[in-house]
């Protein structure tokens, strides 16, 4: 199943010009606030129009302005998760679950409500009215809802934004399963790193109405000319990593990686569990000699293949781990003082407390791997 | 006790009175709701003129609306004549005519209502229902009309309520027959205009009252049913 997207639409002020294709597994519409993600996906789903331009979803057109095609949108099947929810409030959780199963055709009833439940986890609040739900509760309905519809493509609006991050904790894992167990691709929008880290497979960076860039999401969130569009705080390098063991006296999970072994606060995982994690640039220190007496645990051997060229006190440098690919961030200061360029031995030295313990993920799942 | 017992005119009246208030809220309904949709929704030219014109019972002296009534709907009025030659409905000296009356003048009141209750409708869980298959249509009866039953209860009570009292446009449009045209406010004030009328009149008032306060306390009972189905907090 493939969308591939066109499409043109002036907004007062505000110019959408954007062309992606997303394949499938979750693909992230990652951009700033105001940058088009909300419209982008408001015209797939056939809640506005587009100016001119194409939208499309396997074989089927939606839009086609040029041949005056317009699918409303209670005929396209996109299931969508809004950041709202959105929820019916006159109807119980089981009616807006099976609100858009009624509507969809009988031979194509696939998911069935057993599996959405379990796949959620909202079993028991079937009889509930949305009005006593909690924010958690309600997203997860919500997604569950859009589900049972028998969607071809499902489109998640920042799902997680108005929650907060106890709340987001407990939805992420049901997002990661979606994704791996359910053939529906994904399209999600979000200007939160960490989520796009944890959960994209393919990523596509919009900036002001227009993608600036897309393809795989470890290879665009470690491009260093990216960093003023990706959010250069928030930088940092996505590691695929298994659990190889625990260091119960001291509390620590051991992880390795090809870049070597890392060690963390202890994560509840059993050895062998694969993950994902993110490395933030500002984590991760240089060293030219192997550092000696130092508290922090990792410290991994690499080549420094790439300076980034701004011209403030701050430069990202890009490593490579044998084969993993790493960032860090020092001041040109730093780099002028150890002579680094590309081809320059480093020992990049990361605290083991500075996990961002909300961008730990499970590792792709086969369906999206693309 | 013999004094509260209604005579049978008396009970003409009230008889009457609730059917012809219960026939003009109920024909009213539907076109209530389309207007107020309309009105709530609708973006083009001319809504505002729609408006006007809905509201129009609203300001006018009752007299006057009564008198366009008999103008247009009369016997001889065009539509009037119309409607009597191609389908068999007469309004004039009819108790049709009084609930017509009575339909008009409760109007602007009943689309006022509904109005006010789809402009708080999120349209944005219309939106959501779209999404999920559901055509304008269904969107409509299984979102929109649920959650503007409280405001579809509000205008049927005010509807029935000013339908009740309507006396202006009705006694100038149907006149004042008993058993046909003479509603509850048309028979007491019959009865002051006699002598020895005063403990009719006083009677009806009485069960006038009644009325009101039994419509009263159902739209309570029925809003607050409807409130707590939509979980309001």
């Amino acid at each position: 199943m493939m969308l591939d997207v066109d499409v043109k639409r002036r907004l007062g002020t505000f110019a959408l010009d954007a062309r992606f294709t997303a394949g499938g597994g979750l693909t992230a519409l990652f951009g700033r606030s105001g940058s088009g993600k909300t419209s982008l996906v408001n015209i797939i789903a056939g809640l506005l129009r587009p100016d001119r331009g194409r939208v499309s979803v396997g074989d089927a057109t939606l839009v086609d302005c040029e041949r005056g095609i317009f699918v409303p949108r209670d005929r396209r099947r996109i299931g969508y998760v809004f950041q709202e929810g959105r929820l019916f409030p006159h109807l119980t959780v089981r009616q807006n679950l099976l609100y858009g199963r009624w509507f969809a055709p009988r031979s194509e009833r696939r998911d069935g409500l057993d599996h959405v439940l379990d796949l959620l986890g909202i079993e028991a609040l079937l009889d509930r009215r949305p009005g006593r739900l909690s924010g958690g509760e309600k997203q997860r309905v919500a997604i569950g809802r859009a589900l049972l519809a028998n969607p071809s493509l499902l489109l998640m609006d920042e799902p997680l934004a108005s929650l907060d991050e106890a709340r987001k904790a407990e939805i992420l894992p049901y997002i990661e399963r979606l994704r791996d167990e359910s053939k529906v691709p994904i399209v999600y929008v979000s200007h939160s790193v960490a989520e796009v880290a944890r959960l994209a497979s393919t990523m596509v960076l919009l900036s002001d109405g227009a993608v600036a860039a897309a393809g795989p999401a470890a290879e665009i969130m470690q491009r260093l000319d990216l960093f003023p569009l990706t959010g250069r705080a928030e930088a940092g390098a996505i590691v695929e990593a298994t659990v190889e063991g625990h260091d119960d006296a001291f509390g620590l999970t051991v992880l390795r990686s090809r870049a070597g072994s890392w060690r963390l606060p202890r994560l509840d995982l059993a050895p062998g569990t694969r993950l994902r994690m993110r490395v933030r640039a500002r984590d991760v220190l240089l060293a030219t000699a192997a550092p000696e007496h130092l508290s922090a645990l990792n410290v991994i051997e690499g080549v420094v293949t790439q300076l980034s060229e701004a011209a403030g006190p701050i430069v990202d440098v890009r490593l490579d781990c044998s084969g993993e690919a790493l960032l860090a961030r020092v001041t040109r200061s730093s780099v002028d003082r150890l002579g680094l360029r590309p081809g320059t031995r480093v020992h990049a030295v990361v605290k083991s407390v500075a996990f961002d313990r909300r961008s730990l993920g499970g590792p792709m799942g086969d369906a999206a791997d693309v | 006790m013999d004094w509260f017992a209604l005579s049978p005119e008396e009970w003409t009246a009230v008889r009457l009175s609730i059917w012809v208030a219960t026939v003009a809220t109920l024909v009213s309904l539907p076109a209530g709701i389309a207007v107020a949709m309309l009105l709530a929704r609708g973006r083009f030219w001319g809504l505002s003129l729609i408006n006007g014109l809905v509201l129009l019972p609203l300001i006018l002296p009752p007299v006057v609306t009564g008198y366009l009534l008999l103008i247009l709907f009369g016997q001889k009025g065009p539509i009037g004549s119309f409607l009597a030659a191609h389908f068999g409905i007469v309004f004039s000296f009819r108790w049709t005519g009084a609930a017509l009356a009575c339909g008009v003048m409760g109007f602007p009141l009943m689309v006022r209502a509904i109005r006010l209750s789809v402009e708080a409708v999120d349209t944005k869980l219309e939106e959501a229902a779209g999404t999920l298959g559901a055509n304008r249509l269904w969107v409509f009866l299984t979102v929109t009309l649920p959650l503007i039953v409280p405001g579809i209860i509000a205008g049927l009570i005010l509807c029935f309520a000013k339908a009740m009292g309507e006396f202006g446009a009705t006694i100038t449009f149907v006149s004042n027959i008993p058993g046909e045209t003479q509603t509850l406010p048309s028979a007491i004030y019959t009865f002051t205009q006699v002598p020895g009328g005063d403990a009719g009149a006083l009677r009806l008032t009485l069960v006038s009252i009644v009325i009101a306060m039994l419509a009263l306390v159902a739209s309570e009972l029925l809003a607050r049913r409807a409130n707590r189905r939509l979980d309001i907090e």
